[in-house]
């Protein structure tokens, strides 16, 4: 009975999860883009929950969710209308199959080389019950990966100088023109 | 608990990240185009944190905080370039941006 629900979950959020990837791709308006990518971060979320990954789980839907999507609402409501687009306008048309030639031989590429490996990729049948929790995660990281933890708290550091400059910039460019 | 192993995970992570590419390539308002890089980012994710939960390890969804904190640096910069655009009234629109210093 756990299995069926299991599957059930994994196939719902899996629908959702393309379908709003799809949306988010297709959609005319950025705005409603934006919002089809909140739903796809939360379904990715509840795959996240199915695989053990609960610390990763709740920093997707904190983080992504709410931090950065808010940012891309706030940048969207600023721009107004001014993005509208035709929804595939895309230029020669060439480079529209070209990519989808490209995108879907990805696809077959993938699904090729999982029908071929004929094992291996069951998953381990027993894991401890503090896997995916903050604690062990915390510890990776201030022991095994503490590189890379500094390293990017750094590259933060600098992407919010880089965000300040951006903008004070922009506002230069505002003034000389007006002038 | 037998749920769906690791090939179904990967053959969702590609499909998204297809439909990032997908999105990437074909559409030409900036800021479309960012949000389809978090859904390839998103699909590769998926499938670390699914490798992480088929070796036993956590090294996987260490990796995935890593690479959401680079996700959430790369939209800053980004549209911070897309106001900077749009302060100097550009034409939001990848195809005419074809020039430096226009």
């Amino acid at each position: 009975m756990a299995n069926f629900i299991v599957w059930v979950v994994w196939f719902g959020a899996a629908f959702a999860c393309i379908a709003s990837a799809l949306a988010v791709v297709s959609f005319r308006n950025p705005f409603f883009s934006a919002l089809a990518l909140i739903g796809n971060l939360s379904s990715l979320a509840v795959l996240y929950l199915l695989l053990g990954g609960e610390f990763v789980a709740a920093g997707q839907v904190l983080v992504y969710g709410g931090a950065v999507m808010v940012m891309f609402l706030f940048v969207i409501a600023y721009l107004g209308d001014r993005t509208l687009e035709a929804p595939w306008a895309g230029g020669p048309s060439w480079q529209a199959v070209g990519t989808v030639l490209a995108a879907g031989s990805i696809l077959a590429e993938v699904i090729v080389a999982l029908a071929l490996t004929s094992g291996g990729l069951h998953h381990e049948p027993t894991i401890p019950r503090s896997f995916g929790s903050p604690a062990s995660i915390g510890r990776l990281f201030l022991t095994d990966h503490l590189i890379a933890f500094e390293v990017t708290s750094i590259v933060l550091l600098i992407a919010a100088v880089g965000g300040v400059v951006l903008g004070s910039h922009a506002r230069t460019l505002e003034d000389d023109a007006r002038s | 608990m037998h749920g769906p192993d690791v090939r179904w995970y990967l053959v969702l992570a590609a499909l998204l990240f297809v439909t990032g590419a997908l999105g990437v390539l074909i559409r030409r308002s900036p800021l479309i185009i960012l949000l389809s890089v978090e859904i390839m980012l998103n699909g590769s994710n998926l499938a670390l944190i699914a490798f992480a939960r088929r070796f036993g390890h956590e090294d996987g969804q260490v990796f995935a905080i890593a690479v959401m904190a680079i996700a959430a640096s790369e939209v800053v910069v980004g549209l911070g370039l897309i106001v900077a655009m749009a302060r100097k009234r550009l034409d939001l629109d990848v195809d005419k941006l074809s020039s430096l210093r226009g």
